[in-house]
């Protein structure tokens, strides 16, 4: 197996042993980038000098035995987190050319442990989108099938671990859109209960539901990343003072007596059919391993989507009123006046999804409809919230399918934003009780396509996800799948797929290098 | 339809966003059906429910009131679009 091919925990054992470097596998990372990326386009910014120079830190760090069980491992991030001298576009024009003077606190923790940043991927714009085809750049493509979406927003990301093009990668979840990717490219995905990740530096959509987490080959890389991410910060006031347990104590092949929910509400039609068996198989694999399966009823799941779509485009209109062109960011030519300038700055500025959801956030914030819509999502919320609440009283955890189908073809849902909205179906629930919610993989489609699993729990309960998802691993050999990309192009195949559209390294490079 | 041509012109001045008369016109269809898909909402008796704002219960978070280093003046002009002696320049403000 080649090193940009094995899990993070596999290859900490060989920089331990010293058999190998930080700086090799950051070697072999980079030479599978060019092979691959120029067909995938999962990186928006590649950091390709501070990445080596990071990985000779973590080299030293292991000479001195001070490497921690991710240092040397190359990561990527999702282009809405603040780095420090590298820009940090959001996927957006408004932000093309920001090169934020701060390090998000995640990008904090990873520096301090010598983890090397391989580049920045791609999302929809803002996070908003299940596809990455509202990415202003460019769409990145399905490594399991080039002509599919690999979901989103966290595309990017998904497809970078994925495509063997980064060991580890985080992204965002405000609705799914780290499970819902993790889910459709076949890999493990996690939203973290609210509060328990920093959202400091992570440019915010909808504050109430944004959290932060990874992207990795397996269960036990998700623990590792999560014990790295997982604690409070000053520096966010949502941030919950609580002590981060070690995860990997969690990564236990046993679900004997843990009594797990199966929601029927999230076995509605519209689930294709390969989907809902897989996931069948994979419950009846948890009954027989000895966990109690209850089939129960959420009677509020209906009614998340909805709420969602007035929630999450309320609190982003308010938290992108701050895109005007004054401080940073994109600014419109030859405007007369201030006005103007706003209006020419945030039209121009902003995608077509990014001024939907402004609009339908500014009516149901407006005057005469606040009651009407956002007052009311709020108490349907509290609804959805109680449903989960009273779901625990008899579960340890919930499981359902992550995504009602496999993933779709690139420009099938695009011009449709409704039928869009309903990939996020079974994840959204999670961000409305700001409970923690994974994506494992579960089974291929026929076709060969990756289905996912969703493991739902308690505030604060990561451990119990990570101990179910460990043990449908242990017991599944999907997990040793990877997708096909002989045939990819490079990144300098040329055609379209040239590199056109990425900035090497940090700085203002090209502004207009749009795909 | 639940929202007119006008209520969207309304709502982009409010957003402080100007729309093309196609998007204005694929926004109110748009917007429409959106709004449909969700007012199903109303269906549901809310009365006596209390709103989430903020799912995970959190009081005031206070920290000590201490001075600490901020960054410097150029680290954050940098991104400015149009930067003039440590001030942000912006178009006219005022009429005449």
């Amino acid at each position: 197996m080649n090193l940009h091919e094995m899990t993070a925990h596999r290859l900490h054992e060989l920089l331990k042993a010293r058999e190998i470097s930080s700086t090799e596998i950051v070697e072999a990372v980079f030479n599978r980038i060019e092979a691959v990326d120029g067909t995938v386009k999962a990186y928006m910014t590649l950091t390709r000098e501070q990445a080596m120079a990071i990985a000779r830190e973590a080299d030293a760090a292991f000479k001195n035995g001070q490497a921690a069980p991710l240092t040397g491992i190359p990561l990527a991030l999702k282009d809405n987190m603040c780095t420090s001298g590298i820009k940090t576009t959001c996927s957006s024009k408004i932000l093309e050319n920001f090169v934020p003077p701060y390090n998000a606190t995640v990008v904090e923790r990873f520096r301090a442990i010598h983890t090397p940043l391989v580049g920045k991927t791609n999302l929809d714009e803002f996070a908003m989108g299940s596809s990455t085809e509202n990415s202003a750049f460019f769409t990145t493509r399905n490594p399991w099938d080039t002509t599919r979406v690999p979901g989103g927003s966290s595309g990017g990301s998904a497809a970078a671990v994925a495509a063997d093009e980064a060991v580890i990668a985080l992204g965002s979840d405000t609705g799914g859109s780290i499970r819902q990717p993790a889910a459709f490219c076949g890999v493990v995905g996690m939203k973290p209960t609210y509060g328990y990740v920093s959202r400091y530096g992570l440019i915010a959509f909808a504050s109430s539901l944004d959290q932060i987490g990874p992207f990795t080959r397996d269960v036990t890389d998700t623990a590792l990343v999560m014990n790295v991410i997982a604690g409070h910060d000053p520096l966010d006031s949502t941030s919950v003072r609580r002590e981060a347990p070690d995860f990997t104590k969690s990564l236990v092949n046993d679900v004997k007596g843990l009594r797990i929910g199966v929601p029927r509400e999230y076995f509605v039609e519209g689930i294709q059919p390969e989907v809902k068996e897989a996931v069948a198989k994979t419950i009846d694999l948890l009954a027989r391993l000895g966990a109690e399966i209850q089939e129960i009823s959420m009677p509020h799941t209906e009614y998340a989507l909805a709420t969602y779509y007035l929630i999450a485009p309320a609190e982003a209109s308010s938290n992108l009123a701050r895109y005007d062109g004054v401080r940073y960011g994109y600014r419109a030519k030859e405007a007369p006046d201030v006005i103007t300038m706003f209006k020419k700055t945030r039209s121009e500025g902003f995608g077509a999804e990014v001024k939907r959801r402004i609009m339908l956030g500014t009516y149901a914030l407006s005057s005469g409809y606040y009651d009407a819509y956002y007052l009311k999502a709020q108490k349907v919320r509290t609804l959805i919230k109680q449903d989960f609440d009273r779901a625990f009283e008899t579960c340890d955890a919930l499981v359902s399918p992550t995504t009602p189908t496999v993933p779709f073809k690139i420009g099938e849902k695009s011009g449709d934003p409704l039928a869009m909205y309903l990939s996020d179906l079974f994840t959204i629930p999670a961000n409305l009780a700001a409970t923690p919610a994974l994506s494992v993989p579960c089974a291929l489609s026929k076709e060969g396509l990756p289905i996912g699993i969703q493991v739902m729990g308690k505030a604060f309960d990561e451990g119990t996800l990570l101990r179910i998802a460990y043990t449908i691993e242990q017991n599944t050999d999907v997990h040793n799948q990877k997708p096909n990309l002989a045939g990819a192009a490079g990144r300098d195949a040329g055609g379209p797929a040239k590199d056109a559209g990425r900035a090497h390294d940090t700085g203002r490079a090209s502004g207009k290098d749009v795909r | 339809m639940m929202i007119k041509r006008e209520d969207v012109e309304h709502v982009a001045m409010l957003a402080r966003l100007e729309l093309s008369e196609a998007d204005t016109e694929k926004f109110t269809r748009q917007l429409n059906d959106i709004l449909q898909a969700v007012d199903k909402l109303k269906k549901l008796d809310t009365a006596n429910v209390e709103p989430t704002a903020h799912a995970a219960p959190m009081k005031n978070v206070f920290r000590p009131d201490k001075a600490r280093l901020s960054w410097p003046q150029e680290a954050v002009l940098a991104n400015a679009p149009d930067p003039v002696d440590g001030f942000f320049r912006v178009p006219k403000i005022m009429e005449g």
